[in-house]
């Protein structure tokens, strides 16, 4: 080897240290480069990007450093600012609690929905986390009745007797199921019923313990009326959506098709012609005696709108499911309601959340309609009372602003939630 | 205790209604029948209670009298004077009107966005992801309100006024105004019907020499050039009877006058705002479904087109857009569908759809809530019907063959 080191004019004999990329194959510019503008049509795009977004920060930015948070009126507002752009946010600094609360809900008791809510969301982590303690659960079961008796007040015993006839009713169900299945649910139903009628008796005479000042259903608003509308549905039209997915599914003609007419008779009018229906129609279905506040009727029709939608999401969630899980049911020897309750629906549900979450977002966000036939919610409560007030005609920005990103916030991480579930469910290693 | 004393026998026992799973559906299916006819029934006894105490009854006699109020948009000929059926009509074209002009807005914005957001472009890629985000998960009604705030902040009419006007009109023959956007409106002058047949005529000679040029192919395998014959055979024919013929179709540019602008074809604040706002929302979710179904077709079907020797625009036309396509259509026509019912939240910037006069002015005016709804959901749910059976027959016609 070394006498061929004498013939040639230079070899290299040591290795070279290792040196830095080329500063175009490096870091930022690297990233540039091949993200931004890797060819021409790219660069073109950036570059048109870039106007968009230098332009909308140039527009929208002297308005919010410019805003205004500690007047009492627009024409306040406008003195201040003397022609400069900038944001009336003391808008919402001045009416927050109506537009969370809506207008007629006793400021006093503003911490009572709250609580509710914070109840809620506690309420709900055990049923969106698995990893939570099972034991939470019992949170969940009974919100419910701890909701109702914060949002709307009066005595708690009306709250706990109807938990008792939920429980008694459960465990004659448990007790009387093995005689069938639907005879335990007409048992429990039965059961319940009689505690109910009973609370109901002795309930004026326990009247003084634990009373919260009633608030009345039409002086709910606000934010909290979209919440309350999304949740009481939502949570309605489960139970409600799997007994028509079922049905949809069933081998028996007539109930097939009344489940088919309803889905499709449902899904196929706006929901809007529905709230006219519940502002104008229902009131003429029902014994002229009976009184029901619009809330409740409101509450009528979202649930039937979106449990056909639910249906429609679960009946894809049962057609998923290979047929081999129901021959396996029928081949164990269980009944209908055996083999729904223990093999088919615990799948079926499973695969269909993420079709349930969307299905809830769409319904959240359509809460907001309610404002069409005149109820308060946040954006009644801004076309409304707000923007009709002579202190803040004219603040439409802020305000729409304001409501589009409460909603954003609320659906975008629930729908960011969804997605991490079907990241968590999925069991196919890619 | 009867199946003690009676021998078992073959024929039917009453018991066998709850206990035979032949027989228990029948049972199941009459209690069901029995419960729903009841509630009906007591729904309709209700009704009819109401009605009496109320004084009113269900008729339809309503529609054929004066309706007395103006609508500010309408596609047909329309004054107070007219009856509701026709004010209906007026609606009901208003609102196939937004769903039609919608619809193409929003497939246009969703499949740049949808394309955009797969784009190796970081910026625009984020870009478009804010934008179907946003939209995404905000009520439709607030981007309803929201856009109709931004049409009122564009110029008064009166801006286009004067010597040096505040305001100019867009390539000097669109005007946007705070009280609708005017447009140039064609003119169907005499003979012009000459240049329409002609182009028809053109557009099926253009399919024929398409379908020509594929039959070729097929059979001996020479490829004829399909861009720009097509082009020429669609254009040049017309364009040359269109100067023969002294140029019928004329142009009508909309003019400022008074205090308006006259000509062209206006449209109104409330319709330009319903539109751009279901377009913006409705392009946001088809992007989605656009981006999905692009991303559904496996990689492994490009690179197999590679490896044969397309060209990536064939890759594109000829193996990944008919899978893809198959991919997105259905839920995009369902997304058509969601349009033409979130159209009915016209009611909230004041375009007289249907949902505005039948189921605004018209129901308060007479009071008729029942039929009002009522022919409200049927309109609706024709519409639907309608649009879910093209989507069937579409399924139908692409499902994968498997043999």
């Amino acid at each position: 080897m070394s006498d061929m080191h004498s013939h040639l004019a230079f070899v290299r004999t040591e290795m070279l240290a290792q040196q830095e990329p080329p500063i175009k194959e490096k870091g930022i510019v690297k990233w540039a480069r091949s993200n931004l503008f890797s060819n021409w049509v790219n660069s073109v795009l950036t570059i048109v990007a870039l106007y968009v977004i230098v332009r909308l920060i140039f527009s929208a930015g002297p308005w919010f450093l410019n805003g205004i948070w500690d007047t009492s009126s627009l024409a306040q507002c406008r003195e201040i600012l003397d022609g400069a752009r900038g944001a009336c946010f003391s808008v919402l600094s001045e009416r927050w609690q109506q537009l969370l609360f809506g207008i007629a809900y006793p400021s006093d008791q503003y911490w009572r929905p709250t609580l509710a809510f914070v109840l809620m969301l506690v309420a709900a982590a055990p049923v969106l986390f698995v990893a939570l303690p099972r034991a939470m659960l019992i949170i969940t079961g009974l919100f419910p009745f701890v909701a109702y008796w914060l949002l709307w007040g009066g005595t708690i015993m009306t709250s706990v007797f109807v938990l008792i006839g939920v429980v008694v009713g459960y465990l004659v169900f448990t007790k009387a199921e093995r005689f069938g299945f639907v005879l335990g649910l007409v048992a429990g139903l039965i059961a319940a019923v009689v505690v109910w009628k009973i609370g109901g008796a002795i309930t004026p005479a326990v009247d003084g313990i634990m009373v919260l000042e009633p608030v009345a259903s039409r002086d709910m608003g606000g934010f909290m009326l979209n919440m309350m509308l999304g949740v009481v549905c939502i949570s309605l039209s489960l139970p409600i959506g799997i007994m028509l997915a079922l049905g949809r599914q069933s081998h028996m003609p007539i109930i097939k098709g009344i489940s088919v007419v309803f889905i499709e008779f449902i899904r196929g009018v706006p929901l809007i012609t529905l709230l006219f229906v519940a502002s104008v129609v229902l009131a003429y279905f029902f014994p002229p005696e009976t009184n029901m506040d619009l809330i409740l009727r409101v509450i009528i029709m979202i649930t039937m709108f979106s449990s056909a939608y639910i249906a429609e999401v679960i009946r894809g969630g049962l057609a998923a499911l290979p047929k081999g899980q129901y021959e396996a049911a029928d081949s164990l020897g269980l009944d209908y309601a055996q083999a729904m309750r223990l093999i088919i629906l615990p799948q079926a549900l499973k695969i269909s959340i993420p079709g349930i979450v969307n299905v809830a977002v769409g319904l959240f966000k359509d809460t907001t309609l309610v404002s069409v036939i005149s109820m308060f919610d946040l954006v009644g409560m801004i076309r409304g009372p707000i923007l009709a007030s002579t202190e803040w005609n004219g603040v439409y920005w802020e305000l729409y602003g304001f409501a589009a990103l409460l909603f954003f916030v609320t659906c975008y991480s629930i729908s960011q939630y969804s997605q991490w579930l079907e990241r968590q469910l999925r069991t196919d290693h890619r | 205790m009867t199946a003690y004393t009676d021998p078992p026998k073959e024929s039917f026992q009453l018991s066998q209604l709850i206990h035979d799973t032949r027989y228990r559906s029948y049972t199941f299916q009459f209690i069901a029948l029995v419960l729903l006819l009841f509630g009906l029934g007591y729904l309709t006894m209700n009704l009819i209670t109401n009605l009496r105490v109320a004084g009113l009854s269900i008729s339809y006699g309503f529609l054929g009298q004066p309706a007395g109020y103006d609508i500010n948009q309408s596609l047909i000929e329309y004054n107070n004077q007219d009856s509701h059926l026709r004010a209906s009509i007026v609606g009901v074209l208003n609102t196939l009107l937004v769903a039609f002009l919608g619809c193409i807005t929003a497939t246009i914005l969703g499949v740049f966005a949808g394309v955009g957001r797969l784009s190796k472009n970081w910026l625009v890629a984020k870009l478009m992801s804010v934008y179907v985000e946003s939209f995404r998960n905000v009520p439709v009604l607030i981007w309803i309100l929201i856009i109709s705030t931004i049409v009122t902040v564009m110029p008064a009419p009166r801006a286009y006024r004067g010597e040096t006007p505040d305001a100019e009109m867009f390539l000097g023959i669109i005007a946007f105004t705070n009280r609708g956007i005017y447009v140039p409106k064609p003119l169907w002058l005499e003979g012009s019907w000459v240049v329409v047949t002609v182009f028809v005529l053109s557009v099926i000679g253009a399919f024929a020499y398409r379908a020509y040029a594929k039959k070729l192919l097929f059979s001996t395998g020479k490829l004829l050039p399909m861009g720009w014959p097509t082009l020429a055979i669609l254009f040049v024919p017309a364009i040359l009877v269109y100067f023969i013929m002294g140029r019928p179709i004329g142009v009508e540019i909309p003019e400022l006058g008074g205090f308006n602008f006259s000509g062209g074809i206006a449209m109104q604040r409330p319709l330009i705002a319903l539109w751009l706002a279901l377009s913006v929302y409705t392009g946001a979710f088809i992007a989605e479904n656009v981006r999905a179904g692009i991303q559904a077709i496996n990689r492994g079907q490009t690179e197999a087109a590679a490896s044969l020797g397309l060209r990536p625009g064939r890759i594109m036309s000829l193996v990944v857009l008919p899978q893809a396509l198959r991919v997105i259509i259905p839920p995009v026509i369902s997304q058509f569908l969601n349009l033409t019912k979130n159209s009915s939240l016209a009611i909230a910037v004041g375009y007289m759809d249907l949902t505005g006069t039948l189921g605004g002015i018209t129901l308060n005016q007479t009071g008729r809530a029942i039929e009002c709804v009522l022919l409200l959901m049927l309109f609706y749910l024709v519409i639907s019907l309608g649009i879910s059976a093209v989507m069937n027959t579409y399924n139908n016609r692409v499902k994968l063959k498997e043999r």
